[in-house]
């Protein structure tokens, strides 16, 4: 029996117990100190939604399912709290495993449950009140077995950290009630905590990852050895679109370890696969490889000749998406206006993990290993690619090394790429795909570029009263299964047409452009453009007019009480209304996205050197805290994430070919750029909303914001080292 | 064969001597503590101990290494410093994704081997070779302070 024939075994024998046990099922095979994000058969343990969250064993271990990835923003650890809140569990037992693919158990509520993955700051959000429920649930079955093991009334049961109590003396652990609980018939009217009872909701919780992540043990996809496992290196086009015409894979062959050669062709791109015994072989072998593309359909321009392209539509009228009142007449009658263009950059999402997957062909199945973040989809690309069922298809989720929307792919391109070369190897061995940096950097899947033009009217006493916004660039979803066609990509004008400032007369206009770059969705996806140009606008606005910028957006903010209370918190913790240091400039942005509000004030410090952005102070309204660390860590990750990109990053084309190709060519932010930054938190009660996107596109209009204090030379295109602005 | 001295034990591999030490370490040693992220010695995620030193294994030929003492993220740990390191790491709830941190943590633990109480400007300097596209590096700075208060 091989390793995987003998897991293959394990996994149905753990099917048959997980049937009988119900749910609260013994699941004595899962090492006592498992907190790896390795992939468990839960899906026939449980028949509705309470049951597929929560597992207890004998040894009081409580194992909460995941049906989000980890991918950084703490989703395993938040998850795990919620359910340990109304558990009343103790942490130091909690693990968490990542779910398997099954839209029915583990879809995505905020996208309506129909398909299961993991986007849009949404893990949290959307599985408050089914956590609750389920952490619930498997609570008061545990009272209840207690409850008929000794005799007493139920309501008489007390439980604190993985313990239930009687008054008479009686005591015990989860562990020992959990074949008793396993045998009662789950009920389904189980209510949860009152918010005033929590004890571990609004507590900082240390992450279930630490120790695994800072010991070398963790387990990503580039980390998984299988027997006969053979490692794919590829060479994809030089352009977008090209396909290959011939290719020789004699040089390749000859290298040791070498084991063939393939051509493979999906929906995202075509390319030559050389696979080898380990990872430095294939490249070899790839790097030897003669290949002649036919690239008469591929994508051959330039990012200068789009951006000009760009400019000369942001001129003209587009489709509207929003209109209120008559800015054309607003804008006769104002006593000024302004006009601004603002530019912004392709951009990559370079995770630290470069794309990989793991695909092990069977017979009539497949199995995937992979940081995933798209389970359905991706299940069903797979399934597609190989004639199969999507149910045949099994997905084993693992941490992924960072994402930032680059894994949430509607064409599961790097997954499907995967299969189609093991397909074409035809091996049933285990086929691991590894990008190197290059790979991942030309393969496509960018932020687009967008011009943005904006135009406003303010009236005599300088508030403004006409506020026109037109914005040109590439649909996310265009040409994919999500395509809407309809004219407006949400996606394209969200953060623009939403704009909380009042303004009577208000004009949100769109061009949706269709060059053949492969793009998609990246950290906080439209706010990353739209909150640079409408947070950049109103500040000049402010400075022209010689308003205060935190007073002006105030007054226009009166029927958005969140923003408000945002605006305020990071106002005061600033310090916006004292003395200032003489040698620093201070700039304020304020925006919402996925229902998060944050405000930021980034203060810059005039040096010898330059200016050097030396600390921000971020507020965020996401509804009730579920962990205040981690949600500080989400605001630093995103303002770092956000200010690597306005300050360096770019990714341009040459006549079609991508001309960055690794950290040294495309830059990313190293700690010496990193300003130190406190986060504020608005006291809530509101539902929660997510935290992993919503830092990200404060910081840059923020940092320009206090730059233009400077020397009032607005910075209007990005990234700041393209307009000769860099920090000390 | 080569002969590698890595935590402490003799190894041997039979990997062609051109190839990077990380890929030994991971392909044919099966540790995979330490990551590949760029191949070309920019983002730090394989950084390993060559003599004590912080070095970027992934361009580095295993043929260069054969009388050398290797530490990698497996072994960091046996040291009082690593430990210190790795326990601050933990405390500070430093990793996100955590693709990078083994780098981080390696790094981290030689310049504390070097300097017993760096400023921010040490920290700055010894640990800007290390990518993290998480950006934890606010807490990169505690969890380095930390480390350096615990082995005072």
């Amino acid at each position: 029996m091989s390793a995987v024939e003998k897991d293959a075994a394990i996994q149905a024998t753990r099917r048959e117990v997980l049937q009988a046990a119900g749910v609260l099922t013994v699941t004595l095979w899962l090492p006592a100190n498992s907190a790896q994000a390795n992939d468990v058969d839960v899906k026939s343990a449980a028949p509705f939604a309470p049951n597929a969250f929560v597992r207890i064993d004998k040894d009081g271990i409580v194992t909460i399912v995941s049906k989000h990835v980890e991918m950084g923003q703490g989703a395993y650890t938040g998850l795990a709290t919620i359910v340990a809140e109304e558990l009343d569990a103790d942490w130091s037992q909690v693990r968490v495993v990542g779910s398997p693919a099954d839209a029915k158990l583990y879809g995505n509520l905020a996208w309506g449950g129909a398909f299961q993955g993991t986007g849009g700051s949404t893990a949290i959000a959307n599985s408050y009140d089914q956590l609750k429920v389920a952490g619930a649930t498997a609570r008061a079955l545990l009272v209840t077995a207690a409850a008929n093991r000794w005799k007493v009334p139920a309501n008489e049961i007390t439980v604190a950290n993985g313990v239930l109590q009687h008054k008479s003396g009686k005591s015990a652990r989860f562990g020992e009630l959990v074949e008793d609980a396993a045998k009662l018939p789950v009920p389904t009217d189980v209510k949860p905590k009152d918010p005033s009872a929590y004890n571990r909701i609004g507590k900082s919780a240390a992450r279930v990852d630490s120790k695994d992540k800072s010991t070398g043990k963790a387990t990503f996809t580039q980390d998984i050895k299988l027997p006969g496992m053979l490692t794919a290196v590829v060479a994809h086009p030089p352009r977008f679109g090209a396909k290959v015409k011939s290719f020789d894979a004699s040089k390749a062959k000859q290298i040791k370890g070498v084991k063939s050669v393939v051509q493979f062709d999906t929906a995202a791109r075509s390319g030559v696969a050389v696979l080898a015994t380990d990872f430095w072989s294939a490249k070899k072998g790839r790097d030897a490889l003669q290949i002649e593309w036919d690239e008469s359909n591929a994508f051959k321009q330039s990012s200068d000749d789009l951006l000009k392209e760009y400019r000369e539509l942001s001129r003209k009228p587009g489709d509207v998406a929003k209109e209120e009142g008559d800015v054309e007449k607003a804008f006769a009658s104002a006593a000024r206006t302004f006009e601004a263009t603002y530019e912004f950059p392709y951009l990559a999402h370079a995770t630290m993990e470069p794309m990989n997957c793991v695909a092990k062909i069977g017979k009539d199945n497949c199995e995937i290993w992979n940081g995933e973040q798209f389970h359905t989809i991706d299940q069903l690309m797979v399934a597609k690619t190989l004639g199969l069922p999507p149910p045949s298809v099994k997905i084993n989720q693992l941490y992924a090394g960072g994402s930032f929307g680059r894994r949430a792919n509607p064409l599961a391109d790097y997954v499907v790429e995967t299969v189609a070369i093991a397909k074409a190897a035809g091996t049933t061995d285990p086929v691991k795909l590894v990008w190197t940096r290059e790979d991942d950097m030309k393969a496509g899947y960018y932020r687009p570029m967008y011009v943005h033009w904006m135009k406003a009217g303010v009236d005599a006493q300088g508030k403004i009263v006409a506020w026109q916004h037109r914005i040109v660039g590439q649909a996310l979803l265009a040409g994919t299964p999500f395509d809407s066609k309809a004219p407006i990509d949400p996606t394209s004008v969200e953060g623009a047409q939403n704009l909380p400032y009042h303004i009577p007369n208000l004009k949100v206009e769109l061009h949706t452009t269709k060059p053949q770059v492969p793009v998609l969705w990246w950290r906080s996806v439209g706010s990353t453009h739209t909150a640079y140009a409408t947070e950049c606008f109103f500040d000049d606005i402010s400075r022209e007019t010689k308003q205060d910028p935190y007073e002006m957006r105030r007054a226009l903010l009166d029927k958005h009480p969140r923003h408000l209370a945002a605006l305020d918190l990071v106002a005061e913790k600033a310090g916006w209304k004292k003395q200032r240091p003489s040698d620093e400039v201070w700039g304020l942005a304020l925006h919402e996205s996925f229902g998060t509000v944050v405000g930021q004030v980034a203060k810059v410090k005039k040096t010898p050197n330059g200016p050097k952005l030396a600390h921000v102070v971020c507020s965020v309204d996401c509804g009730v805290a579920v962990n205040p660390n981690i949600i500080a860590m989400q605001m630093e990750s995103g303002i770092g994430y956000g200010l690597s990109a306005a300050l360096m990053g770019a990714v341009t084309f040459k006549e079609g070919r991508v001309e960055q190709s690794n950290f040294d060519d495309y830059q990313v932010l190293r700690i010496n750029q990193m300003p130190s930054i406190e986060t504020h938190i608005v006291p809530s009660k509101a539902k929660p909303s997510g935290v992993g996107e919503p830092g990200t596109p404060v910081i840059a209009p923020a940092l320009a914001n206090a730059l233009a204090r400077i020397d009032g030379k607005p910075v209007r295109s990005l990234p700041m080292s393209a307009q000769g602005v860099t920090l000390a | 064969m080569i002969t590698l001295d890595i935590n402490g034990q003799k190894v041997q591999t039979d990997a062609e001597p051109d190839t990077p030490l990380l890929w030994v370490l991971r392909d044919h040693l099966n540790m995979t503590g330490s990551k590949f992220g760029c191949g070309k010695a920019l983002c730090g995620a394989c950084t390993v101990h060559i003599d004590g030193n912080a070095t970027r294994s992934c361009v580095l030929p295993v043929s260069a290494v054969a009388t050398s003492k290797i530490t990698t993220i497996e072994g960091v740990g046996g040291s009082k410093i690593g430990k210190a390191v790795q326990d601050a790491w933990i405390a500070e709830n430093v990793p996100q994704c955590g693709y990078c941190q083994s780098g981080q943590i390696m790094s981290a633990t030689a310049l504390l081997t070097t300097n017993q109480k760096p400023t921010d400007a040490d920290i700055d300097a010894a640990m800007a070779g290390n990518v993290c596209r998480c950006a934890t590096y606010v807490r990169i700075r505690s969890a380095i302070k930390r480390a350096a208060t615990t082995l005072a």
